[in-house]
């Protein structure tokens, strides 16, 4: 298990060196100029020219790519003189149009996606997973048309309509809920579960659904399997053979699923977080590209890709504990 | 006697209608011997089986007639009984030991449960009951392959695994389904002197499905063929080689490959098995039945004919006569003539 560990880990890094590289040639493909962009309203090519040397943009693309990891891990100066100001580490880069550091920004928006992600994530999987299995055990019967009936409703509906539904109605017609306004949970508990609750639950309905189908039918397909016939061939209860046979077997992709579907809330759930004002990473990113905030995009754009990698690894190691034949390869 | 069914039917409904799996087959087996079933896939021999082991539970399947074991009648029994009674006094092993393993858990894991299912000792005790039967179906370094999982062991080791899991609670009737058809030629032969000896050590009836008439001549004493779910023949071993009665049984000797014959080519039986939703009217084996037109009157297409008595434990279904049916073995060399 342990260098099946280590080898990922290092398959990660790989990854990860591979993904800052592209990230930062997407921030140079962009066609605006930077320098230009940060110059202001009287703007005459010497403060654009300057503005280019202060940002290290006169330097050659590899000179400025280690500038941009140097930041990262040891923080860097922009500019000479009494232009200076210092990047501390983690510097994911300065944003001009905000006038903070990206990775204040980040931190300050990560938590909220956090929340979002993880509360929705947890409210799914329960649900789903239950739900798949209720289906599976009454396979053919009313629980499991029922089921699968209204997964396929749940899994048709997009996330902005099911938001909207729920603001609308939960919220402002009802006024069963204040409207959303974040606080963090340390601050103000009851608004921050306030806030959360109609989030989660828009999210928690489209993955829901599609766990829900995802387990049944990996639940079906398990208890068809060989193995399956030879427990009940041992005695074994029909309890015992769905827990601790079929379930397990069963798990696997699911928790491939989970990892991949968590990763990429982690990333920024942009449209849920608009539609409930909630200040996450995905708001985050969606206000730097309309801004042409550069190293705002970048930053947000790696941070969704770290997550993605890393859970990529946790998925893998998840999969080596569950399977024994993955511990091999 | 072990095991008696009797007139056993199963039948399956489908989308397509109703699939007859098994037609009133009947058969005895007694302790310490063994019963062949042979067919070809879709012959209901399999299904005939799990059925006994009242592992046929889908609520599309429906079986009838009587199931005696040990004098018990199972079919209609509560299902919590005739739980109770698989893996402890009968037992079954698969033909595909990799895929009727447990992927996930290693084979001391997976014996030690089978024996805590029926019996209430410790985890160490289990394990050390299951080490004393991996050492006796022949598995090297017994210790270390406890802690292994299926797919590091190989086909053979797999399948004594098998063996030994489902023979670790002692039971009275192992149920064999092909235990052989997965596995290497060589290790085939180690497989059926492994089921020998154990049950010459243990009394063990068995019930041994194959298509493998070679597996029967080796370990049967008595043999069924069935064909499109019903018993067409029911003979000692001796008698279905030396004097098969029914046109398909000539038909699987006919298909084993003999060195010492002359000709170059097998005699494979033309045709398919027939579907088991739109049964023919007369014989199952009709459409296939080299014979048929020495039958007057079209009665193989009309009439199945009964499962009679040729000689004193000899059953066989057909219409051809007694004398025919020599004329025809005589004149291809079928048996012993």
């Amino acid at each position: 298990m342990f260098p099946y560990i280590v080898r990922r880990v290092f398959v990660m890094a790989f990854m990860l060196t591979i993904l800052s590289i592209i990230t930062f040639l997407l921030f140079n493909a962009v066609p605006t100029d930077p320098a230009m962009l940060t110059c202001g309203k009287t703007c005459t090519p010497d403060i654009v020219a300057a503005n280019r040397i202060r940002l290290g943009l006169d330097q050659p693309l590899y000179v400025q790519y280690a500038e941009w990891i140097k930041g990262i891990f040891v923080g860097r100066t922009y500019g000479s003189g009494s232009a200076t100001f210092e990047c501390s580490t983690p510097c994911l880069g300065y944003s001009f149009r905000n006038g903070e550091e990206v990775t204040t920004m980040i931190v300050d928006a990560l938590p909220v996606t956090l929340y979002l992600a993880l509360g929705a994530f947890i409210l799914w999987m329960l649900i789903g997973i239950s739900a798949g299995i209720v289906a599976a055990k009454n396979h053919g019967k009313w629980q499991d048309r029922t089921i699968m009936g209204v997964s396929l409703i749940g899994y048709s509906l997009p996330v902005f309509f099911v938001g909207l539904l729920l603001l609308v109605f939960v919220v402002v017609r009802w006024n069963l809920l204040p409207y959303p306004d974040y606080e963090s949970p340390f601050d103000d508990p009851v608004a921050f579960f306030q806030t959360m609750l109609l989030p989660w639950i828009t999210l928690a309905i489209l993955y829901a659904a599609y766990y829900a189908r995802l387990t049944r039918s990996q639940m079906l397909e398990t208890m068809g399997e060989d193995y399956i016939r030879t427990a009940r061939a041992k005695g074994l209860s029909e309890r015992v053979v769905f827990r601790k046979h079929a379930f397990r077997a069963g798990l696997t992709p699911i928790v491939t699923s989970a990892g991949l579907d968590l990763a990429g809330l982690l990333g920024g759930a942009v449209i849920t977080e608009y539609i409930f004002s909630l200040p996450g990473l995905g708001r985050l990113a969606i206000g730097a590209v309309t801004e042409y905030d550069l190293p705002t995009i970048t930053a947000t754009v790696l941070v969704a890709a770290v997550f993605v990698i890393v859970s990529n690894l946790v998925v893998d190691i998840l999969y080596a504990a569950i399977d024994p034949r993955v511990r091999l390869t | 006697m072990i095991l008696e069914v009797k007139n056993l039917n199963v039948e399956f409904t489908t989308d397509d209608g109703i699939v007859h799996a098994v037609n009133n087959v009947s058969y005895k087996v007694e302790r310490g011997k063994t019963l062949a079933i042979v067919g070809e896939s879709g012959s209901g021999k399999s299904v005939s089986s799990l059925a006994v082991m009242g592992l046929v539970t889908g609520s599309n399947s429906k079986i009838t007639g009587e199931v005696f074991f040990n004098g018990r009648e199972l079919v209609g029994a509560d299902p919590e009984e005739v739980r109770k009674l698989r893996g402890d006094e009968m037992a079954m092993i698969f033909q595909d030991p990799l895929s009727a393993l447990h992927p996930y858990y290693t084979i001391g894991d997976q014996l030690a449960e089978a024996v805590q299912v029926h019996h209430n000792v410790k985890e160490a005790e289990a394990r050390s009951r299951a080490a004393e039967m991996l050492t006796k179906v022949g598995i090297p370094s017994v210790e270390q392959r406890m802690d292994e999982y299926p797919h590091q062991l190989s086909g053979g080791m797999r399948q004594r695994v098998m063996i030994a899991m489902a023979l670790i609670n002692g039971p009275e009737l192992l149920i064999a389904d092909e235990p052989t058809t997965a596995l290497d030629v060589t290790v085939q032969a180690q497989i059926l002197d492994l089921l020998r000896e154990l049950q010459k050590e243990f009394g063990t009836a068995i019930v041994l499905i194959t298509h493998d008439l070679g597996v029967v001549a080796d370990l049967a004493d008595e043999v069924l063929v069935m064909y499109g779910g019903s018993a067409v023949e029911h003979a000692p071993v001796r008698e279905i080689f030396y004097e098969p009665q029914m046109p398909y049984t000539w038909g699987l000797l006919a298909s084993i490959p003999q060195i010492s014959a002359k000709k170059a080519q097998l005699d494979p039986i033309p045709g398919s098995p027939p579907s088991l939703l739109n049964m023919p009217k007369g014989c199952v084996f009709a459409p296939r039945c080299t014979f048929k037109d020495q039958v007057p009157g079209d009665a193989c297409a009309n009439e199945f004919p009964d499962l009679l008595a040729v000689s004193k434990d000899h059953e066989a279904r057909c219409h051809l006569t007694e004398s025919q049916r020599t004329a025809i073995r005589t004149e291809r060399k079928i048996g012993r003539v």
